[in-house]
């Protein structure tokens, strides 16, 4: 999602919309908040187990809006309320088929190995089952890539606020990134997790309104249809399956196979089961039944969350005099697509609400930095310092270690991003190797977690090749542009179904060889294996619950309300 | 959440929502006293004093609900 969004980036158009005297109270008022929060709960983080894992004492409710929000970036904000208008309704995909399935398998069928195994990390669990050359692989890819998209999304933040606001790159990114380090440095997870929910309550408060008012401009869903193909008569933007038969027949040039097995299997489950950024805050759960409950209450807002993204980017094409531009056509004097969302803003917002749209863009970031920060600092301290630089020290050396390495990696951040000013093109490299390490990564701890006959060379062997073959297929394709044809299977497919095939592969990749290599080395016995693997675990039955505390009741109430909305928008 | 006399996250969310309520309700008041020379789209529906309204109730509810309790 970062590539068109690099090209927005690199055109910067005169400001779209100034503030009034009210709107900055209500973003002093929530840089206010977010700090107080900080030095507040500073209190409370005195142990390793309270910084990084925030006491393990969450309740299902706030572990659960954590685990979207650290997801919920303003880049993602802006992102896909963009290629909505560009896409149509396709880009919901993203939120259902590729994020739905996937949650409720990470709070049904993976959790209860992260919980019970006791982990600080995923890293920390391929310790536990594959031994330490898995976790060092995973661990010093996971902290590269980490502080990079942090630098890009703080970057970004800072330019798209001068864009609208006319607000100075630097001073926007030295203010947003020193407050984050603040209140993380303070609070650790625990302040991270807080602020995530409040930022989660603003993102929601700020963005609703704009859908509400748009649908009350086009007369309603129907009207909005009918202005869409009136509009655009050539194009099919409001189903979400119909033309998915064919490469050609559909605005994102993608075959379903693509959404199905590459976006909603491999990518979707990688990112939700595997990122340590968004499994962090489920790990923080107060019990294993809020530890599944998280993830589950997680997808229910995921699921509502196109109505605040996705929606804006269709009301757009509907009730919008103007038509948008592609990004590779930015600085024509014609506004992107990635600036539907503060054009809407502006369009319904006035005074107060502007402030407050500002300020849910503003959380957005925030709260993705700092899911990036805390993540970082978990796995530099208990992956890559503790365990390969100095293996004993005392808890409180680890905890003062976890705090200053929030402001080190907020200050590498930083320097990413002026990296980042001097060489645009280095977004495109950063989410391929992201998109790179993902994929195999899921599959490494699939088998891990599913298969006993998986051997510690099997899962190390798996990773690196995995994760190497995907790197020398994304060098293929920006090198032979015929590879298209061979690893997505049509010349005609676009970069996000580039994306799409380039994972599937390297997953089939990874497992592939770990079977292979885990089938001629020798097992790691039963005993070994206890709280790690299924079959070798012994989970904690909840038939003693009435059905309506169940995760598996509230899994199958999400799942069939997914399965409706994808009928009911076919 | 963290023991006894512990703040809930959930107080102060309803306060920093009740400060908005109370800033875009009277924001959205005095654009209805004194209007603007180009107003929003829609600016008739006057937003501004529903949505602060329902950020205000909000907020006053999660407010009052977990303020902590004297001992």
């Amino acid at each position: 999602m970062l590539l068109p969004f690099a090209l927005f980036l690199q055109a910067a158009p005169e400001k779209l919309l100034s503030l009034h005297p009210v709107d900055l109270v209500i973003i002093a008022l929530y840089f206010a908040m977010v700090l107080g929060i900080g030095f507040y709960l500073k209190r409370y983080t005195k142990t390793g187990e309270d910084f990084f894992l925030a006491g393990r004492d969450m309740t299902a409710w706030v572990a659960g809006l954590s685990f979207v929000a650290a997801n919920l970036g303003s880049l993602e904000l802006m992102g896909w309320a963009g290629s909505a208008y560009q896409y149509g309704i396709l880009a919901t995909h993203w939120y259902w088929i590729g994020a739905i399935p996937a949650m409720l398998f990470l709070g049904l069928v993976m959790m209860p190995f992260y919980y019970i195994s006791k982990t600080h990390s995923v890293p920390g669990y391929l310790k536990l089952r594959f031994g330490e050359p898995a976790r060092a692989v995973s661990a010093v890819s996971f902290a590269l890539m980490t502080v990079l998209m942090s630098g890009i999304n703080m970057y970004s933040m800072a330019l798209v606020l001068k864009i609208i606001l006319g607000w100075d790159i630097s001073l926007s990114i030295w203010i947003s990134s020193l407050t984050v380090a603040a209140y993380v440095f303070l609070g650790g997870l625990l302040s991270a997790i807080f602020n995530e929910v409040l930022q989660f309550f603003l993102i929601w408060l700020g963005a609703l309104v704009i859908s509400i008012l748009g649908l009350i401009e086009a007369g309603g869903w129907s009207g909005m249809v009918r202005r869409i193909h009136a509009n655009f008569p050539d194009q099919d933007y409001t189903h979400l399956w119909r033309g998915l038969g064919d490469f050609t027949s559909n605005p994102m040039g993608i075959h379903w196979t693509g959404i199905v097995l590459g976006l909603g299997f491999v990518i979707s489950f990688g990112y939700w089961t595997t990122d340590f950024l968004v499994v962090q805050r489920v790990l923080a759960a107060r019990d294993l039944r809020s530890a599944k409950m998280a993830p589950i209450i997680g997808s229910a807002f995921k699921m509502a969350v196109p109505f605040i993204v996705i929606l804006p980017g269709l009301l757009a094409l509907a009730v919008l005099p103007e038509k948008l531009v592609g990004e590779s056509m930015a600085g024509s004097g014609a506004h992107t697509y990635n600036e539907v969302l503060p054009l809407m803003l502006a369009r319904y917002c006035g005074p107060g609400l502007l402030g407050l749209g500002i300020t849910a863009l503003i959380a957005g970031f925030m709260s993705g930095m700092a899911g990036n920060v805390s993540a970082f600092a978990t796995v530099w301290t208990y992956d890559i310092y503790r365990a390969l630089i100095r293996k004993t020290a005392s808890d409180l050396h680890y905890v003062a270690m976890g705090r200053w390495c929030t402001v080190i990696g907020v200050l590498i951040s930083i320097g990413t991003a002026y990296l980042v000013m001097q060489f645009l093109s280095i977004m495109d490299y950063v989410q391929a190797l992201f998109a790179t390490f993902i994929a195999p990564l899921f599959g490494t701890v699939i088998l891990g977690m599913l298969w006993k006959r998986a051997t510690p060379a099997g899962g190390f062997w798996g990773l690196l090749v995995g994760t190497g073959g995907s790197l020398a297929m994304w060098i293929w394709l920006r090198t032979d542009p015929a590879a298209l044809n061979y690893i997505a299977l049509s010349p005609h497919a676009k970069p996000m179904a580039e994306d799409m095939y380039r994972a599937l592969w390297s997953w089939i990749l990874c497992v592939a060889v770990t079977i292979v290599v885990s089938l001629l080395t020798k097992p790691k016995t039963h005993q070994e294996l206890a709280g790690l693997v299924y079959g070798a675990t012994e989970i904690p039955s909840e038939g003693h619950l009435p059905l309506y505390q169940r995760p598996v009741f509230w899994a199958g109430v999400v799942g069939l309300v997914f399965i409706v909305l994808n009928l009911i928008f076919w | 959440m963290h023991g006894k006399g512990s703040l809930s996250i959930w107080f102060f969310i309803g306060a920093l929502l009740t400060a908005y309520g109370v800033l875009i309700l009277g924001a959205g008041l005095y654009e209805l006293a004194s209007p603007p020379p180009f107003p929003a789209v829609l600016a008739n529906l006057h937003a501004s004093i529903w949505w602060g309204a329902v950020l205000l109730i909000l907020g006053l509810i999660y407010f009052i609900r977990f303020y902590p309790k004297r001992k």
